[in-house]
């Protein structure tokens, strides 16, 4: 099958567009709140507590880990405790996972089935992580998939892909940049993008 | 169709930025309050969502497949009746 005719990003949904579905979804609202299911302060608490994530609470996390071993060590073991430990929010029950990239292991990251992905440490996935195209080729061609992503990794390094589920997300804790030596914890989270957080791109110094 | 991985393709990636609309934010907040009031869980939405038809599938954006989830999954636990999107909508 070719899937290429079908695989088009979603021109119907741009911003300051107004789609069908926007209507559907007020309406499906007010429908539910008559219907007294749900509150409408419990949905603008989940829409401001979603607006409120962003991946500087997984950066803060991965420079900690930089500065401190032990600190890493802990998060390695067990993300939500060690997020808990610098007072972030870990989001509700499923576990997060960190993983470690290194010079022989490069970790990726993908949701085959949807999108699974821990939003609570770094805000809503973008796009292209729910996407279709992204979806087959993280798992069929993780390599193609980091050079167009700008990564180039020697043939000796190890790739490995991990599928996240509804139960296991997954971060990843990028490789340390040459020449952050001395760098202030700060300065170090501000090296680290969403991105190299999914593993498809590399923390750069300068 | 929703299990993706390995499927061949030669689709590009676009990697261009999407700020969530309001009505994007709106539905996923519909949904984390249904989950918390114990009327849709994870496994529910994902459900609703894979038995959309293939074609529609395919050319919903995210958004508009959890919308469809919602209403499958609320008119399944009668909580919504079939068409009563539709007829509020003035369909």
């Amino acid at each position: 099958m070719n899937d290429h005719d079908h695989e088009h990003p979603h021109a119907a949904i741009t911003n300051g567009d107004e789609p069908a579905a926007a209507a559907r979804a007020r309406a499906l609202e007010e429908l539910l709140l008559e219907k007294g299911v749900i509150r409408r302060e419990d949905v603008r608490a989940g829409i401001d507590w979603l607006v409120s994530r962003s991946p500087a609470d997984g950066a803060r996390l991965v420079a900690r880990a930089w500065a401190d071993p032990e600190f890493k060590a802990r998060l390695l073991a067990d993300a939500r405790a060690a997020a808990l430990e610098l007072g972030l929010d870990p989001g509700p029950s499923p576990v997060v996972v960190a993983v470690e990239n290194t010079d022989a292991v490069h970790h990726m990251v993908v949701c085959t089935l949807c999108s699974c992905y821990p939003r609570a440490l770094l805000g809503p996935p973008p796009n292209w992580y729910k996407s279709l195209p992204y979806r087959s080729r993280a798992v069929s061609d993780p390599r193609g998939v980091l050079t167009e992503f700008g990564v180039e990794l020697g043939d000796d390094v190890e790739v490995r892909v991990l599928d996240s589920t509804a139960d296991i997300r997954y971060l990843v804790i990028p490789r340390r940049p040459a020449g952050s030596e001395g760098m202030s914890e700060a300065e170090l989270a501000s090296l680290v993008t969403r991105d190299s957080m999914i593993g498809v791109s590399a923390p750069q110094s300068a | 169709m929703h299990d993706r991985g390995g499927r061949p393709t030669d689709a590009p990636i676009d990697r261009s930025e999407h700020e969530l609309a309001d009505w994007e934010l709106l539905t996923d907040a519909v949904v984390g309050t249904l989950g918390r009031n114990g009327l849709m869980n994870v496994d529910e939405l994902r459900r609703g969502i894979e038995s959309m038809p293939p074609d529609e599938y395919e050319h919903a954006s995210y958004y508009e497949r959890w919308l469809y989830a919602i209403e499958t999954i609320l008119g399944e636990k009668g909580v919504l009746a079939p068409g009563e999107l539709d007829r509020r909508l003035g369909k």
